[in-house]
């Protein structure tokens, strides 16, 4: 004991050197916490009606000053660096998955501001939100005996007094989705960057516990809504769980939590296998879960559905983005020397996906669970590339990512519009003969399921066609057969869809498309741009995911 | 070569010996006046929740900004300890990190202030 204890103290007292920053190369994640953090003071400070023009100008101005930032950066950048003690790797992938995030979290903030589609915005205002299970200060006095305490608890959607201050009124929305989602957007910038696992766990808690907040704030329904911020919690709980299982072991096995370390470990050495294969078992578990592949997705058609629209667009886009992202760089840094006993594990796990995603999606009725089957697919097709573990592998599944992340941005936007006096008429049934009712939101909705099932001047097509050519090159011909096939079967419900809204008759009592304001409308038409531009010009983006690899 | 290790094996043994030693000898020495708070379920202190009745089975939560708050607190104290032992190795640079630290935890105090948190009414 005492040896040990002097050596610590001596330890302790020599200086500790900071590690250098590259301030440039991660201006953009800094610029976003700090705008997060403003954001809650924003929070604290300003009046009520103040509150939402300032968020919204907040949250959209940093992500445009923070695409900046990363423009300028990107422009004289070399092959990538680490920084931050090595913890941080700013190099080609994560700068093109930065601007993916930033430009997608560009359009899911515009989504999330409107106020127009749904009076005073899709989420929960202040006033109601203790309806439902929750309020920060709905607060009746603790009772010893339950008759009162109930009584109390009963009523109170009744206004206490420090209700009232915070209630200026009732057709306001929590502004608080605003900082939530810029701290969930700058965890999945960091998640895509870190270059070692503990970074990398630190960052899914920081993108994971807003969204799960997000996800129970929906102004209708919700019960629905908070089910699926429990949901969401309790299983992205668990799957963390997972990740720092596979952590720890991996830990255990290579000395070392950084990812170079890991590979350099992995590299012929005579260590124990068991721990290396229940290491990388439990730790891509976990962000399988986050991708919501496979056989790990028992929650996206629940928290899908009952997340308000537009956070699911933001959480099927970004999420998405930034667990690919992980996946990538965990698979192709810290092991690629093992992807021996690992690829095929994977590969039937893509295969599984694409089955679960096809045929669970021929069976649903409501569009938001049929879109949520749809990513469950799309997340194996992106598998599919991820486990090619080459150049263009990597370029391919960066490109499909920014690709699917557009269209399903506008896709949820569209959705939003389509709504009875209810709220969301996200019954397929209401949907029949919508050409009829508005021509132009069936339009743009065909050509958005088009691009999702992978139809040729769609940026889905160039996606696909990017990711299937680098999974033949590396020698998966099967799997890319029956990746093949999967997406012919996944386009039937897509044109199910679309045969519904032009050849059947609307219902008399159906719901009506409601005119999007101009934040909605500018998502849409950005999703629906970049979808159409990608499918006719793939080089734009093409070109800079194919320039170079990670840097670890 | 073990030597460190034998101390907290003795610790472990020492627990585990205390916590069945506990139970084992409550029942035998211990007096036995039942009432209807001893026999309830314990659910941390407050009243266990009532069974979900329609409407949903309520309970007053008013406790769990207190509790949340203690958390906050906790593990801020948590990061500060270590820091405060190697401060002055540190140097000015830890200071500026730990003083980001704590103001950005501030922001979440500040927060709970200003919309009412602290008031209980």
């Amino acid at each position: 004991m005492g040896p040990v204890q002097a050596g610590a103290v001596v330890l302790a007292q020599q200086p500790v050197e900071p590690p250098p920053i590259e301030y440039a190369a991660i201006a953009p994640v800094l610029l976003m916490l700090t705008a997060a953090c403003v954001g809650v003071i924003v929070e604290a400070f300003l009046p009520r009606h103040q509150r939402w023009s300032v968020q919204v100008g907040l949250s959209l101005l940093t992500l445009v000053v923070a695409g900046v930032a990363l423009g300028a950066y990107a422009r004289g950048a070399g092959t990538g660096l680490t920084t931050l003690a090595g913890t941080i790797a700013v190099d080609t992938p994560t700068l093109f998955l930065w601007g993916t995030l930033l430009a997608l979290g560009f359009a899911s903030i515009l989504l999330i501001a409107d106020r127009s589609v749904e009076q005073g915005g899709a989420f929960v205002a202040e006033s109601d939100a203790s309806s439902g299970s929750s309020g920060l200060g709905a607060s009746s006095g603790l009772s010893a005996s339950s008759g009162p305490a109930r009584g109390a608890t009963a009523d109170s959607s009744a206004p206490s007094p420090t209700m009232t201050r915070a209630t200026a009124g009732v057709s306001g929305m929590r502004t608080e989705v605003f900082p939530l989602a810029m701290f969930s957007l700058s965890g999945m910038m960091v998640f895509c960057a870190a270059n070692d696992l503990l970074t990398m766990f630190i960052a899914l808690e920081v993108l994971s516990l807003p969204l799960y907040l997000l996800c129970g704030l929906a102004k209708r329904r919700r019960l629905l809504s908070q089910e699926a911020a429990v949901k969401y919690f309790l299983l992205g709980a668990f799957a963390s769980a997972f990740f720092l299982y596979g952590l720890a072991l991996l830990y255990g096995y290579s000395g070392s939590v950084k990812l170079a370390a890991i590979s350099e470990a992995t590299a012929g050495s005579d260590r124990s296998d068991t721990l290396l294969f229940a290491g990388i078992g439990l730790l891509v578990v976990g962000l399988l879960f986050k991708a919501s592949v496979g056989p790990f997705h028992a929650w996206t058609p629940d928290v899908y559905h009952g997340a308000p629209t537009a956070v699911t667009g933001f959480m099927a886009a970004c999420t998405k983005v930034a667990a690919f992202g992980a996946i990538l760089r965990v698979l192709q840094v810290a092991l690629e020397a093992s992807s021996w006993e690992w690829h095929y594990v994977l590969w039937t796990v893509a295969v599984l996906s694409m089955l679960i995603g096809v045929v669970l999606g021929l069976t649903q009725t409501d569009i938001k669970r049929m879109i949520a089957y749809s990513s469950i697919a799309h997340a194996g097709f992106l598998l599919v590339g991820a486990i090619a573990l080459t150049d263009r592998g990597l370029s391919g599944t960066l490109f499909y990512l920014l690709a699917y992340g557009f269209t399903t941005v506008a896709v949820f936007g569209v959705i939003s519009l389509v709504r009875t006096s209810e709220g969301e008429a996200t019954h397929l049934s209401g949907w029949a003969g919508l050409a009829k009712r508005s021509p132009l939101v069936a339009a743009v909705f065909t050509f958005l399921l088009l691009a999702l099932a992978g139809i040729p001047m769609t940026s889905g097509f160039m996606g696909k066609f990017y990711v299937f050519s680098a999974a033949v090159t590396d020698g998966m011909v099967p799997l890319v057969v029956i990746a093949l096939v999967a997406s012919a079967a996944a386009a039937f419900f897509y044109l199910r869809v679309i045969v519904l809204m032009y050849f059947n008759e609307p219902a008399a009592d159906g719901p009506t498309v409601s005119v999007p304001g101009a934040f909605t409308t500018a998502a849409i038409t950005l999703g629906v741009v970049v979808t159409l531009l990608l499918g006719v010009l793939p080089t734009l983006a093409w070109n800079w995911a194919n320039v170079g690899g990670f840097v670890s | 070569m073990l030597d460190p290790y034998i101390p907290l094996v003795l610790m472990f043994a020492l627990a585990f010996g205390f916590a069945v030693f506990s139970v084992a000898i409550a029942p035998l020495v211990g007096p036995r006046r039942y009432n209807k708070a001893k026999l309830d379920a314990y659910e941390c202190g407050i009243e266990p929740s009532p069974p979900p009745v329609t409407g949903g089975g309520r309970m007053p939560v008013a406790y769990y900004l207190t509790a949340m708050m203690f958390i906050l607190f906790d593990i801020e104290m948590v990061f500060l300890f270590p820091y405060a032992v190697s401060a002055d190795s540190l140097g000015m640079w830890g200071v500026a990190a730990v003083v980001l630290f704590v103001v950005s935890f501030g922001l979440a105090d500040i927060y709970l202030w200003r919309r009412g948190g602290l008031d209980w009414n």
